[in-house]
């Protein structure tokens, strides 16, 4: 009976694919557009009816944008691109490669993760056409980020400026604050607020599951700025510790600027509120700054103006230790491929351009949000200011850019013992040593 | 298959004797304060759904009572979804999907359930307790861990199938990314919560009315047909309602199965993704609960008559 | 408008397709077995009522369940054995051991406590009229999506800074009471609690509807009578409804602790697990699916399993009982 009961259960997939058919016209198209063909550049094989997979943790209106700027792809080449965005991405990247089903590009925001979906040997090296555009138009490091033991898999996509302190300008000239551009005196009109009776710094760690990882970028910020790019790097691949000298330092540095109850009041507070809501007290004048990147503009109250003279707006996080000069940290996503279709490697190859990134940089329009380390872009696409400005860090080539830590570790660390780590720290005032000793503990031995 | 032989169901009005027998203001008052303690929160988020976005972050909900500030804001957002949410046709073609993966997800596994439910309880054989015992405890296997198996099983090409070493026990179904791809691993994980519930139900049938039907000469499958699926209607009917709201609400079944194919996505999928990558839209959630909420809801309202006393009257000495 | 019905109207006849398809299937399997008559009437009907249930459980679960166990003993990415060393981990590390006694609070307290209240609910709801609206009211919870109710009670348990404005419900309360609110979520082992009252908050209302619906399956004319003896109120609970129900109540107090172990969306969402609030369905997910730790994670769904055990036992001794006195 078994038997006829799988028949059955065969016989309604049979039915399906029967009735799909049936009714499913095929995909319209329109044909080649000339107009289309100019903004996407040269060399694309027109392949009729073809669909593109790119799985993402992008969601909604960035996502529709993503949709739009591929259109002119679409209308040249006749390669539609699904853009599936899920907030469940990193579970189910794994799960989906495990499974035997893997999208045919993943837009992976960890360098960690490519590294783990290339151990699978489902991922394959980058084609050519993306390789000769690494080449031309991104630095070293970006290349090496989406390399795997020397072969390169992974093209960039968009990169963000971590490195950004948010302010209101309008509370700055009520009080008569200005923009720091030392640490110290970042601190010393910090201290001037605290003074005054004013909550100087903003902070929220709070992110469901992923709750700490605010903090990390705050370690990773200080770390880069009291060491350089060297220690930093070691950093990410354990030959320096947590428990290390550069580290201890730099935690304790972190604990007497957002630890300081002086400053942020309450400190447990932060580990229980979210990294949205810190940002809401800016426009107002209730905390004074806030060390986030600018994607959290998003989060601000309806209505506040981002300008240099507005409710909100940045300046950049100063650094501390001279010897590093402009201290940057970004971060950024990959596009990694789970097959060499010709269509995929077509789509893999226009991702990698610049005429793909001018055109998404278009589509955000003033909102911004979207920016990309390919030096083919020039700096008069960018219409939003804050763009601009980050921008212009980023390509600043005297820069010492470094990419964000935890998302670059291996996962156990990464998302796993530095949140849970650093959201003790921030509850309980746990002694940095403790803290340290506890991630380092957790790192995964080499064999697995 | 008849699903009911109506004769033998009494009119619902006949059976409310008894319960006039015990009303009580007592029972009223009690049933009504836990009611009103449970309806907060829910209230809260349906008042939130109602409140811009920079009051809903800045003041809890119940401020909506000391300065009325209201806007459907939230809600046109969701309809006219071309600007904000990524969900550029609107949300009805999903909101199709989501009835078209729902409704055989919820038939599937209860009419299975209950026939595998009446053989464990009334036709007894060796071995048919460890069955059952088997069955209660795979309740507790997280569907999390199912899916890399059950993806594998249900597409096609190479390495598809399960596998004990390079002996393939089952070949590719081809069935992942269309709809029967949700149907079967929603079926799968409803049955042993279902066998389960509904066994009880059915094993506290009374005796004589399964002996009196044998002694006629019937066979177990009239007997499941003319006894045992009219009287356990309620039960039925109870799993029915939890089965069609835990399939409508899932995300993570039709996440993995769906494997990036266009256009089978169910409306929650969809609904999940408006607060936006950053969190930017999160005010959207409340009023997209609401909407969600209102189908299960319609669902539990047309299935509560048959939550009637005395289905069983006059069958007990 | 055309077009929505021209895309749409396939899928919908996909559907239709496949309930037909399965319950004509159904139909002609039972009209050829019910033909059969003799000593292979019976095993006919035990492969044709159990074998598609078993079919799927077996494929769908079983299969799977013996997949992590094997997994369980092997490495992070599954490429070597490690032996015992995923549960040597689980049950020697200090943060672990917090997350399992979590684990043991939550399974003595929500189970019994949600199918009591669901318990009381469907007794007192059987005794007024007009009870579908208060009905429907208590099951809400259960059918907002989780997102929605995530939103609702950081509302209640949200904590803001002293010098700032309290825009959480519990902790407004507190402030027009008289005395400073702690931060809720932080405070440790009250915030455990916290997340078990969310969880009642939704699953009661599964405990009442099929509880009430086994106290409808009570024939009224047993109630009649015994109310004729003079049965009322906790008497006649006690003496008629709950033995009546008794099963059913047994039921769903293991389901509910089924659906206990297998917690993790109120946990992951309200703390991310931190501050001591961690269960182990919650650590299995972080393990399995942002660590990515394949054995780690499959070593605690087995615990989960063996979690599982002790009540099976009690559900089989209880059975064993009732078939006895019947």
């Amino acid at each position: 009976m078994s038997i006829s009961k799988k028949g059955l259960l065969a016989g309604v997939a049979t039915a399906t694919v029967a009735l799909v058919a049936t009714f499913v016209a095929p995909a319209a198209y329109a044909g080649t557009s000339s107009a289309a063909c100019a903004n996407v550049g040269s060399g694309y094989a027109v392949q009729k009816g073809k669909t593109v997979e790119v799985f993402t943790s992008v969601v909604g209106d960035e996502l529709t944008r993503y949709a739009a700027a591929s259109a002119d792809f679409t209308a040249c080449t006749g390669i539609k691109i699904n853009w599936n965005g899920s907030d469940q991405f990193e579970a189910q990247l794994p799960v989906r490669v495990a499974g035997g089903t893997a999208p045919d590009l993943a837009l992976v925001p960890q360098p960690g993760l490519i590294a783990q979906m290339v151990a699978t040997g489902k991922a394959v090296p980058a084609p050519n056409a993306v390789k000769n555009n690494i080449n031309r138009y991104w630095s070293k490091s970006w290349r090496g980020l989406g390399s795997v033991n020397g072969t390169f898999y992974a093209a960039p996509n968009s990169a963000n400026l971590k490195s950004l302190v948010w302010y209101s300008p309008k509370q700055f000239a009520k009080y008569g604050y200005t923009v720091p551009t030392t640490w110290t005196a970042m601190m010393a009109q910090s201290d001037k607020m605290a003074a005054a009776g004013q909550t100087a710094w903003c902070g929220g760690i709070g992110s469901g599951g992923a709750t700490g990882w605010p903090a990390t970028d705050w370690l990773e910020e200080v770390v880069v700025r009291e060491a350089g790019a060297t220690v930093y790097n070691n950093w990410i691949n354990h030959t320096v510790k947590f428990s290390d000298a550069p580290i201890i330092h730099a935690m304790n540095t972190v604990w007497n600027w957002m630890g300081n109850s002086k400053y942020v009041g309450k400190v447990s507070t932060i580990a229980t509120t979210s990294f949205q809501d810190a940002v809401t007290g800016i426009p107002s004048g209730k905390c004074m700054q806030l060390q986030q990147a600018s994607f959290i503009a998003a989060s601000l109250p309806a209505g506040s103006v981002v300008s240099p003279t507005g409710d909100a707006w940045v300046y950049y996080l100063p650094g501390i230790n001279p010897a590093v000069t402009t201290p940057v940290e970004g971060g950024g996503e990959f596009y990694l491929a789970f097959n060499s279709n010709k269509a995929t490697v077509e789509v893999q190859t226009y991702l990698s351009t610049p005429q793909w990134a001018v055109s998404r940089i278009k589509a955000a329009g003033s909102n911004g949000g979207w920016l990309s380390a390919n030096s083919g872009v020039p700096s008069s696409t960018y219409s939003n200011p804050l763009d601009a400005l980050s921008a212009k860090y980023l390509s600043d080539p005297s820069s010492t850019f470094v990419f964000d830590a935890s998302d670059a570790m291996p996962a156990a660390i990464g998302n796993g013992a530095e949140w849970t780590g650093f959201t003790d720290w921030f509850a309980n005032g746990t002694p940095v040593k403790t803290v340290a000793a506890k991630i380092d503990a957790a790192w995964p031995s080499a064999s697995n | 298959m008849s699903i009911l032989n109506r004769s033998k169901a009494p009119k619902i009005a006949e059976q409310n004797a008894g319960r006039k027998l015990f009303g009580s203001r007592g029972a009223t008052i009690t049933v009504w304060i836990m009611a009103v303690i449970w309806t907060i929160p829910t209230f809260g988020l349906f008042a939130t759904s109602f409140r811009p976005k920079a009051d809903i972050s800045s003041t809890g909900w119940w401020n909506l009572f000391l300065h009325p500030h209201l806007t459907f804001a939230n809600y046109s957002a969701i309809f006219s979804t071309s600007t904000v949410s990524g969900i550029p046709n609107g949300i009805w073609p999903y909101i199709v999907n989501s009835f078209v993966i729902t409704i055989p997800a919820v038939i599937f596994p209860i009419t299975i359930a209950t026939m595998a439910a009446y053989c464990l309880a009334w036709v007894k054989f060796r071995g048919s307790d460890i069955i059952f015992y088997g069955i209660f405890a795979l309740q507790i296997v997280p569907i999390q861990l199912t899916l890399v198996p059950l993806l594998n099983l249900f597409r096609s090409g190479a390495d598809s199938g399960a596998h004990i070493g390079s002996l393939t026990l089952i070949p590719g179904l081809n069935i992942a990314g269309k709809f029967a791809g949700i149907w079967v691993p929603h079926t799968m994980f409803a049955l042993p919560l279902a066998i389960y519930l509904l066994h009880n139900f059915i094993a506290s049938l009374p005796r004589d009315l399964m002996e009196a039907a044998n002694v006629d000469g019937a066979s177990h499958f009239t007997v499941f047909r003319r006894i045992v699926l009219p009287l356990s209607i309620p039960a039925i009917a109870a799993f029915t309602i939890f089965q069609f709201l835990w399939v409508w609400n899932d995300l993570l079944v039709a996440l993995t199965f769906t494997g990036g194919t266009e256009g089978i996505d169910p409306l929650n999928n969809k609904l999940a993704g408006l607060a936006g990558t950053w969190g930017s839209h999160w005010e959207l959630l409340t009023s997209s609960a609401f909407i969600q909420i209102l189908v299960p809801l319609a669902v539990f309202f047309s299935l509560q008559r048959y939550f009637v006393r005395g289905l069983l009257a006059g069958s007990v000495k | 408008m055309s077009n929505f019905w021209s895309d749409n109207l396939p899928k919908l006849g996909q559907m239709v397709a496949a309930i037909a398809i399965f319950l004509a299937v159904l139909a002609v399997i039972f009209f050829i077995a019910g033909k059969a008559n003799g000593k292979k009437q019976r095993p006919i009907a035990i492969l044709v009522f159990l074998g598609p249930a078993l079919l799927l459980v077996v494929i769908g679960l079983l299969g799977p369940a013996i997949r992590t166990l094997i997994l369980s003993f092997k490495g992070s990415a599954s490429h070597h054995w490690v032996g015992f060393s995923n549960y040597h981990w689980l049950f020697t590390d200090p943060s672990e051991r917090i997350v399992l006694r979590n684990t043991v609070f939550w399974i003595l307290f929500t189970p019994i406590i949600t199918t009591g209240l669901g318990l009381l609910l469907a007794v007192l709801l059987d005794r007024m009229r007009r009870e579908s609206v208060a009905k429907s009211l208590i099951f809400m919870p259960m059918a907002i999506s989780f997102v929605g109710a995530s939103i609702v009670w950081e509302f209640v348990y949200k904590y803001a800074n002293t010098n700032q404005p309290q825009v959480g419900l519990m902790s407004s309360i507190a402030k027009h009471l008289g005395f400073e609110p702690p931060n809720w979520l932080l405070t440790q082992p009250l915030n455990t609690f916290l997340l078990m009252v969310v969880f009642v908050w939704s699953q009661t209302g599964f405990a009442m509807v099929i509880l009430s619906a086994a106290i409808k399956a009570v024939p009224a004319d047993v109630m009649e009578a015994s109310a004729l003896d003079g049965a009322h109120g906790w008497k006649l609970f006690r003496g008629v409804t709950f033995p009546m129900v008794r099963s059913t109540f047994i039921v769903v107090l293991a389901t509910m602790v089924v659906s206990t172990l297998k917690l993790f969306d109120i946990v992951r969402a309200s703390t991310g697990g931190n501050f001591g609030t961690s269960v182990l369905a919650n650590e299995m997910y972080s393990e399995t699916f942002i660590r990515y730790d394949a054995g780690r994670g499959a070593a605690m769904a087995i615990v989960l399993f063996l979690l599982v055990i002790p009540v099976l036992v009690y559900n089989i001794t209880n059975l064993r009982r009732e078939r006895a006195i019947s």
